[in-house]
Parts: structure tokens; sequence; C-alpha cells
């Protein structure tokens, strides 16, 4: 099948698209967005977080043909003209990348906390992470990171 | 079939060069790939892609035990799509592989010894054309009796699974005089003690891209933590040159000794240069718990004698490990769970008995820590039954018997510089503890059971444990343990330049950020390249046994010294100064802070360049009586667990971990922080979650939905106190950092818990059900949801079997 969404604001195309693809692997192997990455493939590690019209999905549950005429978000959009997201600059400065396999995922779902939350607590952060793995750092520089990109975006 | 024309080269290679500007050592630099890795523009072994690549698949055994009579192979390679259907026929060289002893088959044939052993490779245009391929080809089994233990392989009459027989390693220590001095123990305790297979879980799947170069000759590109040892095994199995094998390390998504071995490597090139055509392998996660090598389980038997004021007298110790199917590492983990197995205490005497044995369970082989992960929660375990023994405090106990500079180990080497085992432990009594003890109404989310609302402070009781634990650093034993690193001094049109090239594999510790700041501390220049890792330049060795700061990061800094006795050497000629006294600061040669010419004038337009080789000091193999000065040095580390346990559903919350440890020298604060806590986290686990759980020789949680990891929720703050006590024999006095959090850490939490519960938990991971007293065992019935274990890629047939 073909397949046309909105990519990080632009219009994407995808052909001969098997029907039962992921919305997963048609980003890393037919529109050359490997940043969303496939840890686990059934839902458990964040890892493949990205907007789907405004809300975040693990992209490893959503076939593609469900992505058909959305907007998709994907850790490469997220850094504007001006360099990186304030989420991306605070996982960097804390030390919360290691080997930074599950570090899109967690810039995502930062990304979409603090939309939601400005000023989440330890309790709150917590709680918006939980479905996000991460086997290197223990968490707790991770944590550093939410707390300081929050700091910095809050007006 | 299209061919690729030329020699291709990935669309993005890897993670580097990097050209940063690093701080020295000693401050917490950013790392080089942090950007790419921030933005998703860091290419991970799974993300590389090549027109014209071929997606390559495994068919693996869905029996742990069995003959191969026939297979089948027709139905797959008449599928479209499908480009190569392979077997052991196929391999071209040595059909077996092992990092020390070649008993594993690349692909098998006449048996297969573990469920999930490879058997057929097939590469396809489409992953899913290759995996329908996988489940057309026709396996013809003869199931076969299971060894589904070590005890049972090492008892009379079992059936043999190799022919050297099921025992793999007896490693016999005798030290001092237990029999005499059991007379003089006045209190003994005596202790059984099991631990389950762990996995090492990195989240960046086993994968890689083959590139064929049109002669014969194959390009790899692959997450791995030595390149050099895939290598020689590649060239063995594939009957090529090592120059004909050329290895590139490409983005790691984490390791922890699961990536000593070799996984999909062999696979990938065999299908490669059969077809011509470029070949990625990537395991699933399913896949990945087949694909690699575990932590062993093991089963300890302890008794350990005491005066009654509290000093130990002697250990006795017998310690049974599963090996699995093949060897992989298993030789030198029992040796090291042999070697740690009193503790970093004064044992004056030791009889000390290690076995590890080929079953028809997953092979099991490195994983952080390695064999002193195990013994640690055996010998801890026991000091606290004697402390409660003896009624003293636990830390009073260890305090009294620490292990100091100059202490002689069970195997008689003598500890050179600091043991700082009471240092540690008394940093810890000084932490204060966390408030609010069990119980009282609370934030739910601050309650065992969080938010499932099981509990609003009854039944809740705090527990409070403590651990120490060491292990050694480097290789042991004799093994010809070494690093090179090529580095170069040029001028470009930005100024001197330091470019750095090793083989050492950067599996998100940070080893290239720590190789930029030696390069920047030793020749005082701003801008550093860390090229990527290849096996262009010699071996670094595994990044393994928490040696690679101290290896290749001493290799970088004999190299930066090459470099800069040249050049003084050069400047003296040329200015009359005396290269005693000169140094290298911000890009000029000066003496006495006094500057006398810049880098580029003298450089000029020729570099220096200097290819060095770093060895520690020699070890040697230990005799029949287990004695030998087998290690380099030691790591220490202790940790102080506080839980909160709701004591009638056995739910457990960890409320904090706290920890000491001594690195020698923080090269990079923040990075040795991350090492800590995340090793920290993986010690947890261990403790209350991770297991993979096997059933007659079958995996029955090959998933993350039922392979539980720590998540965010789970950990607890990690309260840190770093020392940093020199080693004299090391790189600026550096120590390795990585393994000992993970071992120390599980000890105490369950530790913590016995304190809690008041039960005797011998086994870990501490289920549920132990902590309330119903079984101190795992289930005996076959977990239902999520996944039912390999048995769902056996062919389409053997599936309706099931
Ligand atoms: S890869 Fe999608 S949740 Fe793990
Ligand atoms: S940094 Fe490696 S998994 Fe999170």
């Amino acid at each position: 099948m073909r397949l046309s969404c909105v990519v990080n604001g632009e219009e994407r195309e995808a052909e001969n698209v098997w029907e039962g693809e992921s919305l997963l692997y048609v980003l890393r192997e037919r529109l050359g967005l490997p940043g969303s990455k496939n840890a686990c493939l059934q839902g458990e590690c964040g890892s493949c977080s990205v907007y789907m019209d405004g809300v975040i999905v693990c992209s490893c549950l959503v076939l593609a043909g469900q992505a058909e005429g959305r907007e998709i978000v994907t850790v490469e959009g997220l850094a504007g003209e001006g360099g990186l997201h304030p989420v991306q600059e605070a996982f960097l400065e804390t030390g919360g990348v290691q080997c930074g396999f599950c570090t899109p995922g967690f810039v995502v779902a930062t990304h979409d906390l603090l939309s939601r939350n400005p000023g989440p607590s330890d309790a709150e952060i917590r709680e918006a992470l939980a479905g996000n793995l991460c086997r290197c750092t223990g968490y707790e520089k991770i944590l550093d990171a939410v707390r300081l990109a929050a700091r910095r975006m809050s007006p | 079939m299209t061919r690729a024309q030329t020699t291709p080269t990935p669309t993005r290679v890897g993670p580097g060069p990097t050209t940063f500007s690093p701080g020295g050592i000693g401050e917490s630099v950013r790392r080089p790939d942090g950007v790419p890795k921030v933005t998703g523009e860091f290419e991970f072994s799974s993300d590389m892609r090549l027109d014209g690549m071929l997606w390559g698949a495994t068919l693996r055994s869905p029996h742990p035990s069995a003959r191969i009579w026939s297979m089948d192979l027709s139905r797959a390679e008449a599928m479209p799509g499908v480009r190569a259907v392979l077997t052991h026929e196929d391999v071209p060289g040595r059909k077996v592989y092992g990092m020390e002893t070649p008993d594993q088959p690349v692909l098998a044939w006449d048996r297969v010894r573990y469920q999930g052993e490879p058997v057929a490779l097939v590469a396809a245009d489409h992953p899913e054309t290759a995996k329908r391929a996988l489940g057309s080809i026709r396996v013809d089994y003869e199931v076969l009796d299971v060894v589904s233990s070590a005890e049972e392989a090492l008892a009379e009459g079992a059936p043999e699974l190799h022919p050297s027989g099921n025992l793999l390693r007896h490693v016999r220590i005798r030290h001092g005089d237990a029999e005499a001095a059991e007379a003089r123990a006045e209190v003994v305790v005596r202790g059984e003690y099991e631990i389950g297979m762990q996995d090492q879980a990195f989240l960046g799947p086993e994968s890689g891209l083959a590139v064929p170069d049109g002669r014969g000759g194959v390009d790899l590109y692959v997450a791995t933590q030595w390149l050099h040892v895939d290598q020689d095994q590649l060239a063995e199995s594939l009957g090529l040159p090592h120059d004909m094998v050329r290895l590139t390390l490409s983005g790691v998504g984490g390791a922890f000794g699961g990536r000593e071995d070799l996984s999909m490597q062999v696979h990938a090139c065999m299908l490669a240069l059969h077809t011509e055509r470029p070949v990625k392998i990537v395991y699933d996660r399913e896949e990945s718990f087949y694909g690699h090598v575990h932590r062993h389980p093991c089963k300890m038997r302890y008794e350990h004698g005491a005066t009654r004021s509290g000093e130990l007298v002697y250990v006795r110790a017998s310690l049974v490990l599963d090996g699995g199917a093949y060897a992989s590492s298993s030789t030198a983990v029992v040796a090291n769970a042999a070697r740690f197995a009193c503790g970093p205490y004064r044992v004056p005497n030791a009889v000390l008995d290690a076995y590890v044995a080929y079953t028809n369970n997953p092979p099991c082989g490195a994983m952080r820590g390695f064999g002193a992960v195990q013994t640690c929660f055996g010998y801890e375990s026991q000091m606290d039954k004697l402390a409660e023994k003896l009624g003293m405090d636990p830390i009073e106990l260890r305090l009294r018997n620490a292990m100091k500079e100059g202490t002689r180990l069970p195997t008689g080497q003598k500890i050179e510089g600091p043991a700082p085992v009471a240092e540690l432990l008394e940093k810890l009594r000084e932490m204060p503890l966390p408030e609010g003890p069990g119980g009282g109404t609370r934030d739910l989310r601050e309650l065992p059971g969080g938010v499932s609302n099981t509990t609003h402070g009854e039944g809740v009781v705090r527990g409070v444990g403590y651990a120490v634990g060491f292990k050694n650093v480097g290789f042991s034993e004799g093994f010809d343990d070494y690093s090179t690193a090529r580095v170069r001094l040029s001028v470009t049109d930005d100024g001197p330049l330091v470019e750095v090239h090793t083989a050492a594999a950067e599996v998100g510790q940070g080893l290239v950020t720590v190789e930029a700041q030696i390069a920047r501390t030793e020749l005082g220049v701003e801008k550093v390249s860390v090229l990527p890792a290849d096996t262009r330049v010699g071996s670094s060795g595994s990044s393994s046994a928490s040696r690679q700061t101290y290896m290749t990061g001493g290799a970088v800094k004999l190299a930066c010294e090459a470099i800069r006795r040249r050049l003084f050497e050069t400047v003296a000629e040329r200015h009359g100064e005396d290269p005693e006294g000169l140094a290298l600061e911000n890009g000029s040669v000066v003496s006495d802070g006094r500057f006398v010419v810049a880098l580029d004038e003298i450089l000029g337009a020729e570099p220096i360049e200097e290819t060095v080789v770093h060895r520690h000091v020699e070890t040697f193999p230990l005799d029949e009586d287990g004695q030998g000065d087998a290690d380099v040095t030691y790591a220490f580390s202790a940790h102080r667990a506080v839980v909160d346990v709701d004591v009638e559903l056995g739910l457990v919350r960890v409320v904090e971990l706290a920890t000491a440890q001594d690195v020698g020298k923080a090269l990079n604060p923040q990075a040795v922080e991350g090492q800590i806590e995340g090793g920290t986290a993986q010690g947890l686990g261990l403790a209350l979650l991770e297991e993979i759980q096997v059933r007659d020789g079958r995996v029955l949680n090959a998933s993350f939905t039922d392979y539980l990891l720590p998540t965010i929720l789970d950990m607890p703050p990690v309260r840190t106190e770093i020392l940093e006590l020199a080693d004299p024999g090391a790189p600026y006095g550096l120590r390795g950092v990585g393994e000992p959090p993970n071992i120390s850490t599980p000890p105490a939490v369950v530790a913590a818990l016995r304190d809690a519960t008041g039960r005797e938990l011998p086994r870990m991971p501490v289920r549920p059900e132990a902590l309330v007293g119903i079984a101190d065992g795992p289930p005996r019935r076959r977990p239902q949801p999520g996944s039912a274990g390999y048995g769902t890629l056996g062919s389409l047939e053997e599936r309706r079997d099931q």
C-alpha cells in the first residue's frame, strides 16, 4: 500500500508498504528516521515513542496504515532551528545519556510531560516516565534532566 | 538479482569521529556523542541501511536437547524474495566458535544443546519474508532428555553433553589449615543460598551490517564489546585471513557483558559473502534473550567459623554454577566466584570449591560483576547470620574483619594499595537514614503497591541492610591483557589537534569522553578527535572487567607521553631548553610557566604519531591449591538499602539506596556517578525482579512483559559517596568503576528485606511469596500471560504439536 502522512512538519509518502508493518518500521526503514528506537517492539520500553496528532504513542504498536493522513512528530523533529530543545539540552548536561538507546523515547516523553505539566513533582515525573525503560543510568540523572528542563522552560 | 556494484559503505557509519573541546581529567565533561544521541541522529547498529541490503534471520531450535536427523529447506528456497538459505554445511571455516573454548556450533548439526540454538539462516528482501521463510523450514528433530541443572549434570550417569564431559571447570582453593582452625571456632553458621539467571537486557538489540567487498572479504559494522576477539573468531569460521574480515564498531546500545560473545556476527558475514549483498541482522527482544549469554545461576553452601568476639577463623564454601550448553567465559567466571568467595575480609583459613557444569540451559557467561555477584550474596548473607548469632551489630562484625592493605586473599595474593573496606562502611554508617518509618499515612505512591492501593500503611515494615563487595579489575590468571592506542598530534587550520584512535568499545560508559580528557590533559591541546573504533588499530581488549579506562585510558596516556617526549626533544634542540623543565599548556610549550614556543610553530607540517601498547602487571595462573597472584588490582564498594515491605502481601518499595565506593580517581565524576547509579539499579533488579525462568531447559519469559526490569518507579534515590584513594599501580590512581555497584547492591537489599520480615530469604531474586513465607522458590506452574517461550518460532508443524 501507499502511505502518506505529515512527519516533522513535512508531507511524506512511502510506497510498497506491507500492511503488517508498524509505524516504527516505516519511520526507521522507509522514511530515513531511525531516531525512534526498537528495543522491544511490544509496547514495554517506550524507546519508540512519537507523537501522533499530538498524542504520545508507542510507534511499534501502531500499524502503519493507522498513520495515514496523520501528523507524526519524532525525536528528530524536536530540535528547533536555533539548536537543541531545552529537554535535549538538559539530558546532555545532567548526564542522563549513557548508551543513548533509551534517550529518544525519554526525550519525547519528557517533552510531552512538560507540555502538560510545566512544574511536575518527582512523583509526577516518575509516573509519567514509568513506561520508559533505561538499562544504563538507574534513572537518577534522567530525573535530574527532567527537573532541570522544567526549571529552564518555566516562564 | 541486483548486485552491489562497488564496495558500498553505510549511509552513515557509527559514532564518530567527533571533534570537540573536552575538559581535562577530573572534570564532568559532556559526552562527545551526546548531541546526536539526544537528537536521534546517533547511528546505532540497528539503524544502518544500504541500498540493496538484505535482511538476515536465524532459525532456532525449539528444543533444549535434540538430535537433528534432517532438514528440508526446499520450501524456503523457493519463496519469492528469499536470497539465501544456509546451514552448517555452508560454514566456510571452523564450524564452532567460542572465546575461550571453541565448542559452540556456528549453526547446529547433528545435535542441539539449548533452546534457541541457531540451526539455519535466511536472507530476504524484507524481514517479514525472512521470518516466513524460517517458518517453512522443516527440521526433523528427535527430542532427547534434558539436563536441567548443574547438579544433575554432575551426578553419576548423567548424559554427557560434550566429549569432554559435563564438568567445565573445578576451582579448588586451600588456604591455611581449616581443619585445625575448626577447633578454634566458637561459633559456626551454615547457609545455603541460590541466585537465579539474570539477563543483561541491554536495550539496543544484537545487530549489525555485513558488507561484502567484492573481492571475497567482508566489512562488518557491529555493536560489540571487543572487536578483535570477534575478528579472530570470524576469520576462523569464515576461513579468511584477518585482513579480509574488517570490523568497525557501530553504535552500541548497552552491553554489560552480553556482547562479549558472538551473536549474529558470523551469520551476517556468511549471508553477505554468499549473496554478495549487504546483509543486516537485527534481533527482536525475544530473540535477544536467546541470542546472548546470561549471568550464571549459582547454588552456594557456606560455613563460617568465628570466635565469640567475632573474628573469622575459617570459611568453607562449595559453589555450583550452571554454565549452560556452551563454555563461553564460564571457566573465568567460576574462578572469580572462587577467588572472591570469602569477601573483602581477613580469612586466615579457607576451603573453597567452585564448579561449573554444562547443562541444556541457556549458555551463561559474562555479566557485570562476573562471578563476584553470586558469591557476594553468599558471604554477606553469612556475615549477617553470624552477626545475629553473636548478637553483634552487622557493621561492627564487618569492621572487625575488614580487609586492609597487606591482607592476603585465600589465593595467597597480598592486597597492594588501599583496601578501604572499613572506610566505606563507616561512610555509610554516617549517612543519615531517610525519614518516615514504614506505615503512617502517606502518599500512596510512596507505599509498597503504590497506586494499586493495596495498603494505607498497615502491615508495612521498614528494614535496613548493609553489604560490602569487591572484585578484580582487568583480566586475571595470566591472561595477556593489553590495550593499544594510536595518538596523533598535528596542526590544522583551526590550530593544534589531537586524534585518538583505539579499538576500544564505547558501550555507553563514556570511554570516548575519558580518552579525550586524557589527551587534553596530557597534551594541553583544546581540540581532540576520537576516531571510530575499528580493527585498523591493535586490540584494546574488551570493554569489560571494569578495565577499559584503566587499560585503554592508560594506553592513551602512554601514547601522549611518548608524543610529548619527542616534542620536548625537538624543543630542547631548537630552543636550547632543558627538556625536563618543559610542559604543555593551551597549545604552547612552556618552561616554568614561561612561554617557549607555540605548538603550531614547532610542529609545522609534521605531525607526531605514536602507537603504544599498555600492559598491566603480570598475573599468574592458580596452582592446584588455588594459590597464585592471579589479579591486577581490586575495586571495592558498599551499599545500604532501606526498604518498606508490606509483610502481608510481600510487596516491596525500596526507599533509598546509599552507597560508598572507592574509585581511586574520578576521571569524569558525572560519568562515575552514572556508572554507580546504573550498576545499583541492575543490582536492585537482581534482588527483586530479574530472572530468566527456565524450566526443563525452556525459557518461560523471553520478553520485557515477563522479564521485569526496574523502571523509574522501582528505583529509589541513590545517595552516593565517592572516595578517591589512589591505586599506586594504576594510571592516575584510578580503579575500575562499573562492576562493584552491581555486586554490593543485591545482598544489601536482601538484608533489608530480612530485617523487615525476619525471614531467611536464601534465594534471589526475592519474590513476594518468599516474603510472606508461602515459598522460597519459584512457582511450579508455568506463567500464562505473554510469551510462551521460543516454541513459537519452530516450524508450523512443531507449533501445532505444542
Ligand atoms: S519498541 Fe515500542 S515500546 Fe519498546
Ligand atoms: S542510556 Fe542506555 S538504556 Fe538508557
